[in-house]
C-alpha cells in the first residue's frame, strides 16, 4: 500500500483483458464492484481509452457494460489509494475473477 | 448527513414474492452471487401454502434481518408491493422510516442490492442503486 500523502488528484490507468469464457456478466460484475468500493478513488472502466467512461462502484452500470470474453478493458481512477485500486482491479480481471 | 454507523453493519435485504420458490431461489441466488456479508430473509406464499403473500411473514422477515443501517425490500407484483408497505405500518414507529420498498425487478433488484450494500452503502444508496434498474 502506498504510504505516501498524494495532495493532488492523480489519475492512473491501465488495461486487462477479459480472459475469463463468460466475460462480464452478472457475478464478475458483482465481483469488480465490490472490490472497487473498497477503494476511496474514483475509479471507472471502458471498452476504449476514450470512454465511454462507466463507475466501476455500480453494479448497475458494470453490467451494461456487457463486455465479452478478449475485450480489453481500460480502467482510470483518481484519488489517494488510486494505483492501489488500479492494480487490484486489473489483478482481478487477469485472475478471471478466481472462478476457473 | 450521514448517521454514525458501526464498522460491522449493513443494510439488510427482504425478497417478498408471491411464490415461495420465487422468494427462496432469489435469495440463494443473492447468496452465491454476492457472499454471506448481507443479512437476507424472504417471505412467499399465503398462510395455506399457495401463491400470496403474508403481512406476518413479511414482517418476520424484516425483523429477521433488522439493522440500524435499514431494511431494504424487494417484491413482485401488485399484492406483494401493498402487503410489504403494510407490513412497515405494523413495524415499531422507530424501525418504519429505516425500511424501504424497493421500485424494482425482484431477482436483479435483490443482486444489485445486496452488491451495493455488501459495500456498506447507506439505505438511500442501496435503493437508489436498485431503482436504477428501471431507470
Amino acid at each position: 500500500m502506498n504510504r505516501e500523502a498524494i495532495q493532488a488528484p492523480v489519475e492512473v490507468t491501465g488495461t486487462a483483458v477479459l480472459e475469463n469464457a463468460v466475460g462480464l456478466h452478472a457475478r464478475p460484475s458483482v465481483k469488480l464492484t465490490q472490490l472497487a468500493k473498497t477503494f476511496t478513488a474514483r475509479i471507472e472502466l471502458a471498452l476504449s481509452s476514450t470512454g465511454p467512461w462507466a463507475d466501476a462502484k455500480s453494479p448497475v452500470k458494470v453490467m451494461r457494460v456487457k463486455a465479452p470474453k478478449g475485450t480489453i478493458l481500460h480502467f482510470r481512477a483518481s484519488g489517494e489509494d488510486a494505483p492501489a485500486a488500479l492494480g487490484a482491479l486489473v489483478a482481478l480481471v487477469e485472475s478471471r475473477f478466481g472462478e476457473e | 448527513m450521514q448517521l454514525l454507523r458501526e464498522q460491522d453493519m449493513t443494510v439488510g435485504l427482504v425478497v417478498v414474492s408471491h411464490s415461495a420458490k420465487v422468494a427462496e431461489g432469489t435469495v440463494d441466488m443473492v447468496r452465491q452471487m454476492v457472499g454471506d456479508s448481507v443479512a437476507l430473509a424472504w417471505a412467499g406464499g399465503d398462510p395455506d401454502g399457495g401463491l400470496g403473500t403474508d403481512v406476518a411473514k413479511i414482517v418476520a422477515a424484516i425483523e429477521a434481518v433488522w439493522s440500524a443501517d435499514g431494511v431494504a425490500v424487494l417484491v413482485d407484483l401488485g399484492g406483494a408491493e401493498t402487503n410489504a408497505e403494510m407490513a412497515v405500518e405494523m413495524l415499531p414507529e422507530d424501525k418504519r422510516e429505516r425500511v424501504t420498498v424497493c421500485n424494482a425487478p425482484i431477482v436483479e433488484g435483490a443482486v444489485i442490492a445486496a452488491t451495493e450494500a455488501s459495500g456498506g452503502s447507506t439505505l438511500d444508496t442501496v435503493v437508489r442503486t436498485a431503482e436504477e434498474l428501471y431507470a
